[in-house]
């Protein structure tokens, strides 16, 4: 008796997951499939009928990504800027978090706990609150500050500046925790041994905050290559600087019926993330865990 | 205008002396810190500076500053409350804080549902690292990308016309009327979560699944040669035992959740009644220039988010 309800259990729950399965993973597959097929098939009939009569080309790709028109995608344009904006926004904070991690868990000085606490709890602090101030310091300065206008790429500056600021706060207190974590008696016996701090960070801290650090990366990156907001706000919006998910809504917003571009467009601009999942999928789990404090 | 190779050399070129400049500073940093071991405090200043000085400029200082604007009319007259007044009587926002609401239930709700359930189906298959996959994949898709996927799906067509839509289509099948699913108030405000939730489940789904493998064998073995069945080890051995992670994730959830703002923007834009706070703060600040209803909603969600955030800081600490 036992033994039929256990099987009738697993055998629900079996048919759960491939319900779940099948519903998660149709919707992408539609968009795929119709972003190889021609325009005109897109518009007016359902994907599900090219099943068939299969006629498959690799046209909405060329056009979103290098074709000419007004309305084309120009996504390589906009691809080299999401690397752009990219590589620094992660770099940057990366190091940055990784000193000041290091010296607020390791150096004793005075004040320290309350700059600690003080540096966690701008966690909360959503980067909506910043933005506006942001974009006013920027083109007026504020304050001593003198206003930073340039044009052409130096506008990246923007970008890279927001992206590693809103991420100090959680990589700090990321890695912070991690590093507080090392065996006291490894950093005290280097002590003795006449270390300096540099050869303490590089050469001994460093090695040991890898898992820590490529959480922290891989995190950043997700977040930064799928931003919209901020690159909406401070990127200036052409294709001088600003990354894909801007181009990918401005299209959906201008051209959503444009279905030939946008499929093409949402798998282009998923193609890295994508690459990046099935490459560190071993390290995701625990990247996932501790990022969800980061909103 | 084709791809511009030249201008592609310049971003790049810019890129490199970015990261060159960045390089000589921190080995500046690197190079004072050898100056003996003795030299603690100054060490200490030397590697937080950099970190605080930019906390101070970019996050700190524009908060407050943001705080200030919430009180004015954006063209810098004091205004008193009247944003917050502006927040809770008109009918525009009111719309957006109902959806928010909304959205800040049932997402958190339907994901860790979602997520569990699928979690426990897959964790002893032999296919659980591909079947968690495939659930993820719209995290790489981004919240842009989620927006494109189902609208595609919600795509409509009148009736006389093929469908192109996945959702009418269906609808079609079973003898209904096809329908304009992100139009048709209120009901297009679950529509929108779906998305997100779709975007969402596959998060839940992995931390879910670590936390129940992690769950002794020991324990359920013990249960079931008791007489427990399945259901029962579930309800009173395995939830009480990913309860850490089930609070993480349902209040990583609700903060994501507030701050929704790509799947409305890529979806509708906030038309149709379907606004939540961040895309309407959004709207407010950059689109019609009212800088200080900007400032009041960011507050607000300011306000939502801090006593969430703080429980999910000491949430993840009993779960890790």
């Amino acid at each position: 008796m036992s033994g039929v309800r256990e099987r009738l259990t697993s055998r629900a729950f079996s048919l759960t997951a491939v319900v779940i399965a099948v519903l998660w993973t149709t919707p992408t597959l539609g968009l795929l499939l119709s972003s190889f097929r021609p325009e005109q098939e897109i518009k007016t009939t359902g994907w599900w009928t090219m099943l068939g009569s299969p006629h498959l080309t690799l046209d909405n790709y060329g056009e979103v990504v290098s074709g000419g028109g007004n309305g084309s995608g120009r996504l390589a344009e906009y691809f080299v800027n999401s690397v752009v904006i990219t590589v620094p926004s992660v770099l940057f904070p990366l190091v940055l978090a990784f000193f000041a991690a290091y010296a607020l868990a390791w150096i004793d000085f005075r004040g320290r706990d309350a700059l600690v606490v003080g540096i966690f709890a701008l966690q909360v602090v959503p980067l909506q609150m910043a933005l506006a101030p942001l974009l006013k310091l920027f083109s007026q300065g504020w304050l001593f500050l003198p206003a930073w206008n340039p044009t052409g790429p130096a506008r990246f500056g923007h970008v890279w500046f927001a992206h590693t600021v809103f991420a100090l706060p959680f990589a700090v207190f990321l890695l912070h925790n991690f590093l507080a974590g090392l065996p006291r008696d490894l950093i005290e016996a280097a002590r003795v041994d006449g270390a300096s701090h540099r050869t303490l960070l590089l050469r001994i801290v460093l090695p040991l905050a890898r898992p820590a650090l490529v959480t922290f990366a891989i995190i950043q990156f997700v977040w930064v290559w799928n931003d919209l907001l901020v690159a909406l706000t401070l990127s200036g919006g052409t294709a001088d600087t600003a990354p894909m998910t801007v181009r990918l809504a401005e299209l959906a917003g201008t051209r959503g019926d444009e279905w030939q571009r946008l499929t093409a467009g949402a798998f282009v601009s998923a193609l890295v993330p994508i690459l990046v999942f099935l490459s560190l999928q071993r390290h995701l789990a625990r990247g996932l865990l501790a990022g969800s404090v980061k909103g | 205008m084709p791809f511009d190779v030249v201008a592609q050399q310049f971003k790049l070129a810019y890129l490199l002396q970015a990261l060159a400049v960045f390089a000589a500073v921190v080995g500046l940093v690197l190079l004072a810190l050898h100056r003996g071991p003795a030299r603690r405090r100054g060490a200490a200043f030397l590697l937080i500076a950099p970190a605080l000085l930019l906390l101070t400029v970019g996050l700190l200082l524009p908060g407050l500053h943001t705080l200030a604007l919430s009180f004015t009319d954006g063209g810098g007259s004091w205004a008193g409350l009247d944003n917050y007044r502006w927040m809770f009587t008109d009918p525009e926002a009111l719309i957006a804080l109902r959806n928010t609401l909304i959205w800040v239930v049932l997402v958190p709700l339907l994901v860790t549902a979602v997520g569990l359930l699928y979690a426990a189906a897959v964790v002893r298959s032999r296919f659980r690292a591909l079947a968690l996959s495939l659930v993820l994949l719209p995290m790489a898709i981004s919240f842009v990308g989620a927006g494109l996927v189902w609208r595609f799906v919600y795509a409509y067509r009148p009736a006389e016309a093929e469908q192109i839509g996945l959702l009418n289509q269906l609808v079609l099948a079973f003898g209904g009327e096809p329908r304009q699913w992100l139009v048709d108030s209120p009901w297009n405000v679950l529509f929108l979560i779906v998305a997100m939730v779709w975007a969402q489940a596959g998060f839940a789904a992995v931390l879910l699944a670590g936390a129940i493998r992690a769950v002794p064998d020991e324990l359920v073995e013990a249960a079931l040669l008791d007489g427990a069945s399945p259901r029962q080890v579930f309800w009173r051995i395995t939830i009480p035992s990913i309860r850490p992670t089930l609070l993480v994730v349902v209040l990583a959830e609700a903060i994501g959740t507030l701050k929704a703002f790509d799947i409305v923007r890529t979806m509708t834009a906030g038309r149709f009644e379907t606004g939540v706070i961040a895309q309407e703060m959004y709207d407010q600040a950059f689109r019609y220039g009212e800088t200080g209803r900007g400032a009041a909603l960011a507050v607000l969600l300011f306000v939502l988010v801090t006593p969430v955030v703080a429980c999910q800081v000491r949430a993840r600490r009993r779960a890790a």
